[in-house]
């Protein structure tokens, strides 16, 4: 190795480390905490200096070192074997065997039912997203306006689920047509943003509206959902009502009432990713892709992409409003609080980590984001930070998500 | 309608003080979208960042040590630049730069990450609880008696201003006439070309960066004594709508990120005296809302053509 090469590796490290230095002394260093005596500094400069050494050590050593490139195996990127089939019949398998095992504990149950509402949310987000290319990042306003719609027409008018959830979609979808109709002729990344103010309008005014939303207390005392019309709660809410469990001449167990919900989530899971992909079969789906690809060339088709776009976007939105329909009747109360930005940023998350428009990595990032917290309780703080990190190191690594789809491809004879 | 003039005047000087945090904070939005086209979402956090760092420095000197207040602000914005610049040099180095040239959603999602991580790091180092910042700068510039109604003028609004309009004075100078201001230029209208006739494009990005981060810290630090309260989730409401600003102003354009800064401020302080106050970050919603829909290039911003 020459002389310059070795002098500019060893400027490179100290350039390295100096940046280390100014980012964590300051910071990761000295902590501020309020204590009874007013503002205190902690320092402690362990870390700091540890991570200076690394970063010193790593950038004099990794120059030397030769990384080897990792090849992939053409078996996994030409499609050699036709998996969508065997993944498909696992899921359902797996989904509606465990709860039976020893691991279908009733804590568990909720868990699922919950990573359940947050598949139907991504596979929603994964048509904006994922298939048409469009940045919404205010997903949880439609999720809110699901939730929100069943909620107050349970309250009012007494509708039963199934009744408000088609009601539901379709309020969060004309939402998402009143919102997307004048914002998707804008650039891409105006819809980012807008749809973010959205979201944190739709918020706000479930915190302030009183007389509608009853505030940050939100809406309680919603009914759970029924089945075959049989109610699954202990006692029939309308009098002399029959429950679901005194038709079957059981005893009422909270558990089974839990197994019902994570059922019919299940069912509704299902439901969407059949319909999802079958919409992305049809010529507007393709469209959809087509115009994620190159816009220009899709509008000299005669194609219109404001029309396609909002096709993309309201029905996206339509399924998070199923979600919150959902959601509502799974806990029986909604506050303005559970939808949040963040919320709209796990969702998100979600659909990069398992690949932008690829349904079962979607399923599969869902699982993964929900679940993880569940069994790693002392990494709770730490939870955002990772998503966070994760949805950065993916775009600069992996920008086609853990699972990206197989992309069907026709080469040009040249 | 005796009061109406005075309060007037006073919701103006209001208005214009918190304008002045926004066209600070928009001009790193408007600078890097104006050379790579990505809206860099990370930059409210930034300007958190910035507030954070500025009350370390505080705290680390000691407002007790009896060293005299202006001598603290200036350490305090010395230390402020210096880190958060490296933070926002850092931000694309790591985050940005590898993605260049990919589609739009990349990068943002990207930038969205970072602004997630930059915000939980902040509240794990320093908890999410409000963290009061010492009272500094007392007192009012002036303060007069307008038939039974004070109207004021505090002396760390009166900073903010007239700090701001050096700022924005030099930052104008300095991309009008400054070699590296004329590349930055070049480098907003046509990058590729820039790059072919010898500019060192990486280094123009990364000044941006540096530059806006710089701003966004002098932001951060002044409203810090001014408010004399952070948490950990002001970048994110901030950077929103100092973006509002920019696009307002016409994204790309560094005069309008000034003058969309002070409209939005008085937007926002005229709306807030006139509705209840919950509604006060709705009006600025609103208005980008409204804005994307009638005129999407912004007052001073040209209509965007596009190239295949």
């Amino acid at each position: 190795m020459r002389e310059t090469t070795k002098t500019k590796i060893l400027k490179d490290a100290f350039i390295a480390a100096a940046v280390t230095a100014v980012l964590t002394f300051p910071m990761v260093g000295m902590r501020l905490n309020v204590e009874s005596t007013g503002l205190v500094l902690h320092k402690n400069f362990l870390w700091p200096t540890v991570a200076v050494l690394v970063v010193f050590l790593a950038r004099l050593v990794l120059p030397f070192v030769l990384i080897p490139k990792v090849s992939v195996p053409a078996a996994w990127t030409q499609k050699a074997v036709d998996y969508k089939k065997w993944w498909l019949g696992a899921f359902v398998v797996l989904a509606l065997v465990w709860p039976f095992t020893p691991l279908g504990s009733g804590a568990m149950v909720t868990a699922m039912t919950m990573a359940m509402i947050y598949i139907l949310l991504a596979l929603g987000l994964n048509i904006v997203v994922g298939y048409a290319g469009l940045l919404d990042l205010g997903h949880a306003a439609f999720y809110a306006i699901g939730a929100y719609t069943y909620a107050l027409l349970n309250l009012h008018f007494g509708l039963g689920f199934w009744e408000a959830l088609p009601l539901a979609g379709l309020s969060a979808g004309l939402f998402s047509i009143l919102l997307g109709f004048p914002i998707l002729r804008l650039r891409g990344d105006y819809l980012a943003i807008v749809t973010l103010g959205f979201g944190e309008i739709v918020r706000i005014t479930l915190n302030n509206w009183d007389s509608l939303t009853h505030g940050p207390d939100g809406i309680n005392n919603i009914s759970k959902p029924t089945l075959l019309g049989y109610e699954i709660t202990r006692r029939s809410r309308v009098e002399d009502g029959t429950t679901l469990w005194q038709a079957l001449g059981i005893d009422y167990n909270h558990i089974y009432q839990q197994l019902v919900l994570y059922f019919i989530a299940f069912l509704l899971v299902v439901v969407a990713a059949f319909l999802i992909s079958r919409l992305v079969k049809m010529p507007v789906g393709r469209a959809w892709e087509a115009l994620r690809e190159d816009e220009i060339a899709c509008r000299s088709l005669a194609l219109n992409p404001t029309i396609i776009k909002l096709t993309a976007f309201s029905l996206g939105c339509m399924f998070a409003g199923f979600a919150g329909a959902f959601y509502a009747a799974f806990l029986g109360s909604v506050t303005p609080a559970s939808f949040e930005f963040i919320e709209s940023a796990i969702i998100l998350s979600i659909v990069v980590l398992g690949g932008m428009g690829s349904q079962r990595g979607v399923i599969l990032a869902a699982l993964a984001l929900t679940l993880l917290p569940e069994f790693a309780r002392g990494f709770a703080e730490y939870r955002m930070l990772i998503f966070g990190a994760v949805m950065v190191l993916m775009m600069v690594w992996r920008p086609q998500g853990l699972w990206p789809a197989s992309r069907r491809r026709v080469e040009l004879p040249s | 309608m005796e009061t109406f003039f005075p309060q007037f005047l006073q919701q103006l000087i209001n208005g214009l003080s918190l304008g002045a945090i926004y066209a600070l904070i928009a001009i790193g939005y408007t600078m890097v979208y104006g050379i790579i086209g990505m809206i860099n979402f990370a930059h409210g956090e930034i300007y958190m960042i910035g507030a954070y760092v500025g009350l370390v420095t505080l705290t680390a000197i000691g407002t007790a040590a009896g060293y005299p207040p202006w001598l603290l602000v200036v350490a305090a914005l010395a230390i402020a630049i210096m880190v958060t610049s490296t933070y926002g040099w850092a931000v694309e180095r790591c985050a940005y730069r590898s993605l260049r040239g990919s589609p739009r959603l990349v990068p943002l999602i990207s930038a969205i990450g970072m602004s997630i991580f930059f915000q939980n790091y902040v509240v794990i180092l320093h908890s999410s609880r409000d963290l009061s910042v010492p009272e500094l700068i007392t007192g009012r510039l002036f303060s007069m008696d307008m038939g039974g109604f004070e109207v004021s003028m505090s002396n760390s609004r009166a900073l903010i201003l007239i700090v701001t309009v050096v700022l924005m004075v030099a930052v104008t100078l300095f991309i009008r006439h400054a070699r590296m201001g004329r590349a930055c230029r070049a480098c907003s209208q046509d990058i590729r070309m820039a790059g072919l006739l010898g500019i060192d494009v990486n280094k123009v990005i990364s000044f941006t960066f540096i530059l806006g981060a710089l701003l966004a810290a002098i932001g951060g630090v002044l409203i810090g004594l001014s408010i004399s309260k952070i948490n950990p989730f002001i970048g994110f409401l901030a950077g929103i709508k100092a973006f509002t600003a920019a696009v307002l102003g016409g994204i790309g354009s560094v005069p309008g990120a000034m003058l969309g800064g002070a409209l939005l401020g008085l937007v926002e302080t005229f709306a807030s005296a006139f509705l209840p106050t919950e509604y006060k970050d709705m009006v600025s919603f609103g208005l980008l809302i409204v804005i994307l829909l009638i005129r999407p290039s912004g007052l001073l911003g040209r209509p965007e053509v596009e190239k295949v």
